[in-house]
This record gives structure tokens, sequence and C-alpha cells, in this order.
């Protein structure tokens, strides 16, 4: 009796897994099939779930129509340098959060709630007016002085995090062996440290590339601008025969976030949760 | 992920003063200082001057007059930009509409992402390639999530009329422009944009859960639901409350989602109040009534905080 209930709660359950299976991919295989259709087949009002005749045109009028290229080592520039500067800029003062309890501490906390609580409008506009007096607006060094701000405080939780992870006792073991701090950081800490700060910088990255709204206001002129601001490029004239090309650069552009999530996905999940599960 | 748990947790895993006692007399512990702060600086100057100091401009300016472009110098105008505000009808449909918004993707998407979590903290199969596909929302650019609900919603080559055709149930229609449909249809969109961070917070608060006391609940007899209530929960609780509050702010201020779906239309039916702030400020250059916004904005999300530390509280207190 009992084996077949918990047999149809089984059931029950793989029912609801298939439900959610089903809710989650099928927007983005639509954007798949999309991306690889003819023109005609877009315009029929029968669309097919698997392309009828695959095609590989609508990423070559995508390249036409839109600076892609341009627009892609744009949002390279700008994500390397915000994760780079971000995580070297993050990684003493988290040390520093995790390992002392100071009143700065409790402060850094605090901002890096409030931070992230605060709307962005309240943020872009002082900063647009600051930016514009440096003479920042319109280029990317503008927008990497935004992202590398923004980047902070989930790179500052997240490391200090990993810093936790590491035991206090082999710091302390290293300077009783006569180490000094700083040797100390740079051959014990810093090697333990490595991966989640890899993990970090990915992150970083990859929020870098997929940020829309600081590019859009700081970015005025198409050669300059990020990926996200040039897809929404496409959406003005949206007939049937602009889908193709839309859905096929949409897609371009979700490769690298996708690959590098992929990678670092357990370490995210680990290190964005290391704080807020009690240990 | 908030500032109670985190205070708890320096309070707890920071030796207090342990080291400095140990080893050091009072030399070491001025080099200790100074380390400090030059491990601090190069984090703590770009804060103060491009976070801190920005968050507190942007305050100030919702008091004065300030507008882009302009060659007289900014004025104070006191509570003026305020007062404009609460006569400004579009600005109240907007704030009325961004909190149906928050309020309908926060709480389907918790409800959808507890039902996931428990059924990835199972022992299915395919329980691998579910996970991987919870994730896919997270990576992509907000812009992309948009771009493609669009070819979802499309009434023509859409997929979602087409099954709506292939099922029989009519024609279908223009989901996105229309003014009953709009609001529900980027909703939707929200929920599964969001429903990643809310899944994998709360399947790490289940693994967290005492596994011996569900067994010994199960040995006394107790049904899943009652396991649910008076094991699980208890012990998700404080992950579900943080992981709430959080993407109900996320949620309030969000923006590029419905900027590409949308863009506030049809009839302003999904002008969220970052979509209104965004177009006063930097299309019409209002900034001081649109830094005037914000700060409306901000005292709602602070009324959440409030009641989410609350509510927090609370639950210390039973425990």
């Amino acid at each position: 009796m009992s084996l077949r209930t918990s047999r149809s709660a089984r059931a029950g359950q793989y029912v609801a897994l298939l439900g959610y299976l089903v809710f989650l991919a099928f927007p983005f295989l639509w954007l798949i099939s999309t991306a690889f259709k003819p023109a005609r087949e877009l315009g029929s009002l029968h669309p097919t779930w698997i392309p009828e005749h695959p095609t590989l045109d609508n990423f070559r009028q995508a390249f036409d129509e839109q600076p892609l290229l341009q627009a892609a080592a744009n949002s390279l520039v700008a994500a390397v340098s915000a994760a780079l500067i971000a995580v070297v800029v993050a990684t003493p003062m988290a040390y520093v959060m995790a390992r002392r309890r100071t009143g700065l501490t409790a402060a850094a906390t605090g901002w890096v709630v409030v931070s992230q609580a605060f709307p962005f409008v309240l943020l872009i506009i002082p900063l647009f007016l600051i930016l514009k007096n440096l003479h920042l607006i319109n280029t990317l060094w503008g927008l990497i002085t935004v992202y590398v701000v923004w980047a902070l405080p989930f790179a500052l939780w997240m490391l200090v995090g990993y810093v936790r992870a590491v035991p206090p006792e082999l710091e302390e073991a290293a300077s009783v062996d006569g180490a000094g701090r700083l040797r100390t950081l740079v051959s014990v800490t810093v090697p333990l440290l490595a991966p989640g700060i890899v993990a970090t910088a990915l992150f970083a990255f990859i929020t870098a590339w997929n940020e829309f709204f600081f590019a859009l206001v700081l970015l005025k002129t198409p050669e300059k601008q990020t990926l996200p601001v040039v897809l929404t490029h496409f959406l003005g004239a949206e007939g049937a025969a602009e889908l193709g090309p839309l859905a096929a650069a949409a897609f371009l552009a979700t490769l690298p976030s996708l690959v590098l999530f992929a990678i670092i996905q357990r370490r995210i999940t680990g290190g964005m949760l290391a704080g807020a599960v009690k240990s | 992920m908030t500032l109670a748990n985190a205070t708890v947790q320096s309070g707890r895993l920071g030796p207090p003063g342990s080291p400095e006692s140990r080893h050091g007399g009072t030399a070491p512990r001025i080099n200790r200082h100074s380390g400090t702060w030059f491990l601090v600086l190069p984090a703590l100057i770009p804060i103060l001057i491009l976070s801190v100091g920005p968050l507190l401009y942007g305050i100030a300016l919702a008091f004065t007059d300030a507008q882009s472009g302009r060659t007289r110098s900014t004025q104070w105008v006191g509570g003026l930009n305020f007062q404009d505000l609460l006569h400004d009808a579009l600005f109240w449909d907007s704030f009325r509409i961004g909190l149906v918004w928050a309020v309908g993707v926060t709480v389907p998407q918790f409800v959808l992402a507890l039902g996931l979590a428990l059924l990835l903290n199972q022992n299915l199969r395919m329980r691998w390639l579910a996970r991987a596909l919870a994730i896919i929302p997270w990576a992509m650019p907000e812009v992309v999530v948009g771009i493609m609900w669009r070819l979802v919603y499309n009434p023509d080559a859409g997929v979602l009329n087409e099954t709506i055709r292939d099922l029989g149930l009519g024609d279908g229609r223009d989901w996105l422009t229309g003014l009953a449909t709009a609001l529900p249809a980027v909703i939707v969109v929200g929920v599964w944009a969001g429903m990643p961070q809310t899944t994998v917070a709360l399947l790490a608060g289940l693994q967290n859960t005492p596994h011996e006391l569900h067994e010994a609940a199960a040995l006394d007899g107790a049904g899943a639901w009652r396991r649910f209530r008076t094991v699980t929960w208890p012990a998700l609780r404080p992950v579900a409350l943080s992981i709430t509050a959080l993407s109900f702010i996320w949620n309030f201020n969000s923006f590029a989602l419905v900027y590409v779906l949308t863009n506030g239309g049809p009839g302003g039916r999904t002008r969220l109040p970052m979509l209104f702030a965004y177009e006063e400020a930097f299309r019409y250059g209002q900034f001081g009534y649109a830094a005037a916004m914000g700060c409306v904005m901000v005292a709602v999300i602070s009324v959440v905080l409030a009641v989410h530390l609350a509510g927090r509280l609370r639950g210390g207190e039973d425990q």
C-alpha cells in the first residue's frame, strides 16, 4: 500500500518536473528555431518548431544591418576591464571584511545591502552629471567606471564568503614561521582563494556583458554602444523579415554568458549562498 | 544575503581578537591597522566617490530643479518636486503598475521556485537537466530574454498563438499590445526570468534542513504536508524571507525586460516606475523630478526591508 502511494507520488513528481522543463526551455528553443528559419517560413501563419529549410541567412543579415562585431568588441572591453578592476580592488577589502570585525566591516556590509536596494535611476542621474563633468559620457571608460562600482557589492559579498572558507590557522602558521603579513597574504591566502577570485571575476564579467540600463544611458553613438543596446536597434521596424536577424543576433549575444555560466555554475551558487545560509 | 545574516555570521565566525592576544604587543597591532587601511582603500575610495556620494547627491537632487542642458544654475526648491508628484496622476498610475508587477512577479515566482526546489531536492532522474535549464534565464542578458519572449508572443510567427490555433482555441491575440493582456504577459516573463535565483536560494536552504528530523517525522507517520510544515518550512523560513524580500526589490527596480517587451505600452499599461523615471530624466531632462521619483521608490523599498527585518527578528524569537 505505502509502496503504491509513493509510486504514484513519484509519477506526479515526474509530471511536475516535466512541466517545469517545458516552461523553462521552450522560449529558448523557440529563439533558436527562429534564428535558423528562412524569411518565408517566418512569414507563414503556421510556424513550425523545427525549421523546414534551416538557413544561416539571418546571421549574415544581422551582421550586415547592425555593427555587431564592433558592439561585441565594446562589450568585451567593458566587461573584461570592469571584472578585472572590480576583483583586484575588492579582494583585499573582502579579506579585511571577513577577518576583522570593525565598524568599517559593518558599514561596508550595510552598504552592500543598501546598494542592492537602491533604484538605479537615483544612482545614474548623479553619476551621469559627474561623468559629464569629466567628459566621460559616451566613452567606454565612463561605462567601465560605473560597472566597477556596480559590481563591487556582489564581488565583495562573494569574496567574503570565499575568504571565510580559508581557515585562519593556515595564515597564523605562516606568520609563526616568520612570514610577513603581506607575504602571508600573497603566498598563502591568495592561492587558496584563486578559484573563488576567478569565479567572482567571471560572474562580474557576465553581469557586465548582460547589462543594459547604464549602457543605454551612457552610450549615445552606435560605434560606442555595447551588444544589448545594439540589439534593441533591431526592434524598431519589426516585420516578419526582421524577426530572423533579431533572433540570430540575440542568440549569438547570449552564447558567451551561457558558456561561462555553465563553467562556474556551482561556484557561483555556492559563493552567493555562503553568507545567506547559516553554517 | 541580508544585513542581519551577514552580521550574525561575522559575529560567529570572526575570531574576536584572538590572534592579537596570542602574538602581538602594541607595535604589531599598529602595523595591523595601517595594513588594514592599505588593503581597504582601493575599494573604499571608489565606493565613497562613485556610490555613497552619488546616492546622497541623488537624494539631494530631488530637492532641486536640476534639468539637463540648462545654463542657469540649479536652485533648491524644497519639497516642490514631491508636491508635483503628489498631483501627478500618471506617476501614481505607474506606481500602482509597479506594485502590481512586483507582487505579481514575486509571489508566483516564489511558489513556482519552491515547487521546483522541492523537486530538485528529490532523488529524481533528469534532475541534472532540470538544474541546468533552471539556470539558463539567470545567465541570459535581460534584453535577450525580452526579445525571446517577443518572438513567443508574436501574433503571427509566435509559438503561443500557433499553439492556441493548433488546439482549436481561436486565433490567439496580440498579447503585448492588448490593453488587457500586456501587463499579465510581461508578468509571466518576469516570473520566468527571476526563477533561477529564487530556486537556487531555496534549494540551498533545503539542503540545509536536518535530514534526521525528516526521517524521524516520517517514522512517526507524518504525511508529506505535515513534514513540510513542521520540519522543512521552519528551517527554510529565513532563506525564504530573504529571497522574497530581495526579489520584490529587484522586481520593483526592474527596467530592461519591460523596456524591450513593451517600452511601457500600450497606453502606459506596463510603464513601471523605473521606465517612467528614465523617460523623465533622459528624454525630458527633468533630473530633479526624476530623482524625486527615485526617492519615493526608496521609501517603498525601505518599508519592504523593514517588514522583512521585523519578520526575521520575530522568527528568531520563535526558535
